[in-house]
């Protein structure tokens, strides 16, 4: 088998966010795997315990910086890594389309992984567009995976932990849920082995991707900005019960 | 004037309750609102609807209605074609997470997911980056625009129509590559967290699994509360993933929030700062949430839970649900 993973670059879920200008963030925070791909990789390693002669190639497309979270992947089990570089910010319609030609132009997949969501844009939607483009069928939020033949069994979390069990032909794009496994750390001897492991760069302007039609573009970001100043409830236990009832009742209205 | 589609969604043949914010969102801007149902549509939905202010109710009658994203995604699309609709507005729901971004992949249509602000004139979108640290806003070009909506983002106006109806019969292809094959229901007791209207959370101060028990009581206490739990309540296996609320688990956005024993990670406040109303209970006077909330509770939660749950209780019938 042939196993994509497509993983992000973002920024520690703990670092400081500053804004900087319109549009841009201050970069010198920490920045690592987006946390739901780290499944994927977990998941297609397993994948390839089960099918050992299987590859694992692992894309990114980010802005320079990103040979970190490859080289993590491959210390997790990736074989090799593509990152395609950009000075910019891109939008989804765009990622899908570079992901696409990226993966099309090494070779044909099996199985793509990605993760559900990215925590820094939190758009949901990748997954999606890069298995339209191919035309094969996806899923997301996947916590189980099983193979059966050209097939694959699914099973997806919905809300208040109601499952969704699928079957999807391969190849098929899947996007990982964080009930999918374990991930899987590295240990000294993989992250030495992963130094080695091959990574292809690929300036994002040479692969001459048409500007597409539909765009999503950021026009500003600011700091979140916090309203609330905290008010101490104190008495006895009795009458801050009473008084919680009675915020709930006149302030908030929900009973 | 322009034509708003807007996908409804339900619960068991019931309309969810977070339709109505999303309807309220819609008529503000002053289009013209096409509701799209795609399940059993009744009298009782009709009137719920009408009630919020939708111009037109399209019934989507399918040649096969049992679910399946890929297939209900392209009768969606269908249906925007039928009726030249160009702005479509979901919820940001398990199931709006499973068919919006299949309609934007299939339509190459722009899309902004959990969104709290829409301006249909300016094509632009609302919604939070970065685990909510900053707020973005995008401008959405394309033939035809996707926004998905924060449940609860806004709340629910009266604002009464007269709807249409109107009744697409369509025959969509059978989906030979994506099949479902089984649904199965969430257990008892894990409710829907990211739509609920109130969520009573608990976290390393429950100490174990049982004392959930407390949270559990006290959200019957409210009638239908949602209960949550912190990352370490779900990592010590006291209550199942299901129930974690933060940026690796669900993003709430509830009227009321009620922290017990939740010290606040960045990664907590992430997945429940939009709350409307903030109520912690913590023994810690120096936890990091208490910051964030509106009300705080210096003390035991194993006096104040169970007493608070009374009090709902005592008062259970002399107040009315809104």
């Amino acid at each position: 088998m042939k196993i994509y993973v497509c993983v992000k670059h973002v920024p520690d879920s703990a670092a400081t966010i500053t804004v900087k200008g319109e549009t841009e963030i201050e970069e010198g925070i920490t920045f690592l795997m987006n946390p739901y791909d780290e499944h994927a990789v977990t998941e297609a390693r397993r994948l390839k315990e089960i099918f050992p002669e299987s590859e694992i190639i692992v894309v990114c497309f980010s802005k320079p910086g990103a040979e970190g979270t490859l080289r993590s992947a491959l210390a997790m089990g990736a074989d090799r890594g593509i990152l395609v570089t950009t000075g910019h910010r891109h939008d989804p319609i765009m990622t899908a389309r570079v992901l696409k030609t990226a993966i099309s132009q090494d070779g044909q997949p099996d199985l793509i992984l990605t993760g559900r969501e990215s925590i820094d844009s939190e758009g949901m939607q990748t997954m999606f567009r890069l298995a339209h483009l191919f035309n094969i069928p996806a899923a997301t939020n996947v916590v189980q995976i099983e193979t059966a033949g050209n097939d694959v069994l699914v099973s997806c979390e919905k809300e208040a932990g109601a499952r969704e069990m699928l079957k999807l032909a391969m190849p098929c794009v899947l996007a990982a849920g964080k009930g999918l496994n374990n991930p899987r750390y590295p240990t000294f001897p993989d992250i030495v082995k992963a130094r080695k492991k091959e990574i292809n760069i690929i300036d994002f302007e040479k692969l001459d991707i048409p500007e597409p039609e539909s765009r999503v573009e950021l026009v500003c970001l600011a700091p979140a900005i916090e309203k609330r100043t905290p008010k101490e409830i104190t008495g006895s236990t009795t009458s801050i019960a009473e008084q919680i009832v009675s915020i709930l009742k006149d302030e908030a209205r929900v009973i | 004037m322009k034509k708003i589609g807007l996908l409804i969604e339900f619960k068991e043949g019931v309309l969810k309750p977070a339709n109505l914010g999303m309807i309220t969102a819609a008529v503000k801007e002053g289009h013209e609102l096409f509701a799209i149902l795609m399940e059993v549509v009744t009298s009782d939905i009709q009137q719920q609807l009408a009630r919020y202010g939708v111009d037109h109710i399209v019934k989507v009658v399918m040649n096969r209605p049992d679910w399946n994203p890929a297939r209900w995604a392209q009768a969606v699309v269908t249906v925007l074609e039928r009726l030249d609709i160009h702005i479509l507005m979901g919820m940001t729901s398990a199931q709006g997470k499973d068919l919006l971004p299949r309609i934007a992949a299939i339509l190459d249509a722009p899309l902004v997911m959990d969104c709290v602000h829409v301006d249909f004139d300016r094509q632009t979108a609302k919604t939070s980056q970065y685990s909510g640290k900053t707020t973005a806003t995008f401008s959405l070009t394309g033939e035809t625009i996707l926004y998905g909506m924060r449940p609860n983002a806004i709340a629910a106006v009266v604002h009464p129509t007269t709807p249409q109806v109107i009744e697409q019969t369509l025959d969509i292809p059978e989906q030979t590559n994506l099949q479902v094959l089984e649904v199965l229901p969430g257990k008892l007791g894990a409710q829907n967290l990211s739509e609920a209207d109130v969520i009573v959370s608990g976290g390393r101060g429950m100490k174990n699994g049982e004392n959930f028990k407390l949270i559990f009581d006290c959200a019957k206490a409210f009638g239908d509360a949602a209960v949550g739990a912190s990352r370490v309540a779900v990592d010590e296996g006291w209550v199942p993933y299901a129930m974690q609320v933060g940026q690796t688990g669900t993003k709430v956005n509830p009227t009321v929030y009620i922290a017990c024993g939740i010290s606040g990670s960045v990664q907590h406040l992430a997945g429940m700062k939009t709350s409307g109303l903030i109520i912690a209970i913590n023994s810690d006077a120096n936890a990091a949430i208490l910051a964030h909330c509106d009300y705080i509770v210096i003390g035991d939660l194993f006096d104040i839970l169970p007493a608070l749950t009374h009090e709902l209780e005592k008062n259970r019938g002399q107040y009315y649900r809104k």
